[in-house]
Parts: structure tokens; sequence; C-alpha cells
């Protein structure tokens, strides 16, 4: 019996990038059939699936110590070249095919507004959240308002500045709390902001700038949106990373002296 | 064939990323500076021309259509592996900076949507105005 688990275990582990085709397609299967049932559709399928996920790294987190969420169970690694970088960018580039050319030339100057303000107005935020927790100096409160801006641009920040370990962990935490919530929220506001078409999706990925979050949300609200609001958010995260350690530190550093 | 439009896709994706890993170095940044945007103009160029010229032919964009198609999926699998429990544990303040940022930029969404959106009535009624003198 034991024998039987061991190659069945074997199989799956040789097969990652398969196993994780199945455990994904059945994860999607639950999704749309709990949200056809318990919401009568009102939730998305993808938004629950995406939920899910966001829930097994949660329990993988738990399970295994790790921080990979499911990818740190051996039988689940196939899950992190399912999800990872070279995947999820070739699938975002691929949505641009269902665009055009002319809606993206419509939004640019709101594209471009909304960069700058998103970068700005995350990293003011999490600034004024570190202040109001007590830190005085500058290099701390640029790295946790570095942090609210992408968990990328929290540590690229605070290693050019010479933040500690503990203060990148924060800034890195803050960041992934904003991936989550634009994953996990956009789906149930989205209609409040009118995000149903290109050029608010551009602004979207503009002001929220966490590409994981974005496109997880805007596959959640509309797929045909997600080209739009990929654009923008993925020149938010470099943005981010340029202004970060140079003009929004020292205008920190102007600031609280 | 199927090849060709994923070659295509592929070939995009790369450049695309090439140029986003130049960008970051010349400016100085650790990171890929709009690699993923590049390549989405890349992509949208070639296959317009492509599809004008009638050589983009079904089966090919068949090989792009399958990645847009598994693109939830794939975010699915992208959200199992992240860092959830680092999030929950960075503590109220990692949590407040992230929920707040996240709130007071989704909140500003609709008022920056319309500054983009005023400018270009604007424009477009400058226009239609030129293009009336022009007639009459």
């Amino acid at each position: 019996m034991t024998n039987t688990m061991d190659l069945l275990i074997n199989v799956l582990v040789k097969n990652g990038l398969l196993t994780a085709f199945a455990v994904v397609g059945i994860t999607m299967w639950v999704s749309y059939f709990l949200s056809a049932r318990l919401t009568r559709g009102h939730l998305h399928g993808s938004a629950l699936a995406i939920m899910l996920g966001l829930l097994m790294a949660y329990i993988g987190g738990v399970m295994t110590g790790g921080k990979n969420g499911v990818v740190d169970f051996k039988l689940l690694s196939g899950v992190g070249l399912m999800g990872g970088a070279m995947l999820r960018d070739f699938a975002i580039v691929s949505t641009a095919y269902g665009a055009t050319l002319t809606d993206m030339r419509k939004c640019g100057v709101g594209g471009i507004v909304s960069l700058f303000t998103g970068v700005v107005l995350s990293f003011a935020v999490g600034a004024a959240v570190a202040m109001a927790f007590g830190y005085t100096d500058a290099v701390s409160i640029s790295t946790i308002g570095a942090g609210a801006v992408t968990y990328i641009v929290g540590p690229i920040t605070g290693a050019a500045i010479g933040a500690s370990s503990e203060l990148i962990a924060l800034s890195i935490a803050a960041g992934l709390v904003k991936s989550v919530l634009v994953m996990v929220g956009t789906p149930f506001f989205a209609k409040y902001i009118g995000l149903d078409n290109p050029r608010t999706a551009m602004v979207f990925g503009g002001m929220m700038g966490t590409t994981s979050g974005v496109c997880g949300a805007l596959a959640a609200v509309d797929t045909k949106l997600v080209p739009y609001g990929a654009m923008t958010s993925t020149f938010y995260t470099g943005l981010g990373c340029l202004m970060g350690p140079s003009v929004l530190f020292f205008a920190t550093r102007a600031l609280v002296g | 064939m199927i090849i060709y439009g994923v070659a295509l896709l592929s070939i995009c994706t790369l450049l695309g990323l090439l140029i986003g890993d130049f960008l970051g170095a010349a400016i100085g940044v650790k990171a890929n500076v709009g690699g993923v945007g590049f390549a989405m103009i890349l992509l949208l160029v070639v296959s317009e021309h492509l599809k004008g010229t009638g050589r983009f032919i079904q089966p090919s964009s068949q090989g792009v259509a399958f990645w847009t198609a598994m693109y939830i999926p794939i975010v699915v699998a992208m959200a199992a592996q992240q860092n959830v429990l680092g999030a929950i544990k960075g503590g109220p303040m990692a949590i407040i900076a992230g929920v707040l940022a996240t709130v007071v930029c989704f909140a500003l969404i609709p008022v920056i949507d319309r500054i983009g959106r005023s400018e270009r009535l604007l424009e477009e009624q400058k226009l239609a105005h030129k293009s009336q003198g022009e007639t009459a």
C-alpha cells in the first residue's frame, strides 16, 4: 500500500507542471460551481478561484513555515512554475492581442497622471502611517512608505538607503497586504468607480500599480480589461524603484530632518 | 500553424523584457522597467500589421488565444504562491499602511479618470471647432 502511495507521489512530483494544471483546473471548477450555486454568479468564479488560491497559500504558509504559499509543499512545487514570472508575463502579453492601439492611445494622459499620483500617494500614505506608529527617522519612514507602493519597491528602496532587515520585512508585508487587498476587494467595488472600460482600467493599473494585484483583480472583473491595466501597472514598479530611493527619500528627509 | 503564434508571442515577450532590463540598467534601477508593457506594444503592432496584410491566419492566432485563455488559471497559480501569512504576520502597522494606501488610491480613481477625460473632451471640441472653421 505504501509502495503504491510512493509511486503515486513520485509521479506527481516528477511531473510537477502537469500536477499544477490538474490542481488549478479542479480549483477553477470548484470555484465556478460555488459561484453559480452559492452566490448565483454575483461573485465571479475567477474572483472566487483567486481567493481560494490565496487561502491555500495561507494554509501552505502555516503548515510549512515557508514564504511561497503552496509551492513549499513538494507535491505542489509545479504551481511555482505555472504561476511564476515567466508564464505570468507570457500570458499577460498574450492578452494584448485582443486590445487595440487606438484604445491605448486614447487613455495616454490619464494613464501617466495616474502613475505619478499612484506612486506618490501610496508612498505618502505609507509614510504617514509609519509616523503615526512612532517612527521619526527618514530611512524607516521612507522604507515603509515605499512598501506601500509595492512589495518590490519597498525592499529595493530600503536596501538602497540602508534600512534594517526588520524594516524591509515590514515594507514587504505592507506591499503584500496591498496586493492581496486589490485582488480580493476590487471585484466588489469595481462598479462604484466605473471600472468597465479600457480608460478606467488604465487609470486603475496606474493608481494601484501592484502587477499581481491589478492583473488578478481585472481577471475577475472583466478579462477584456486586463491588457489596459497591465500596460500601466508594468511601469508602476519601475517608476517606484526610480523615485523611492531618490526624490521621495530626499523629500522625506527634508520634511523630518 | 499554431506554433507561429506561440513563437511570435515568445519573441515579443523576450524582446520586451530585454528592453525593460536595458532601460532599468540605463537609469540605474535594479528592476525591469515596463518590460511587459513594451512586449504588449510590440505584439499589438506586429499582429495588427500581419493581420492587415493578411499574413496572420486563424491557426496562428490560436497559438496566442490559448495563452490568453490560460491567463486566469495562471493568476490563480500565482495567487497560491503569495506570502499571505507574511502579509498578515507583518503586524498592524504593515496592514494599516497597505490597506490605507490601497483605499485612498482606489477612491481617487474616478477623480483621475475624469481629469484625463475632460482634457480629451476639450481637445476633441477644439479639433471639432477647428475643422468646422476650416470647412466654413
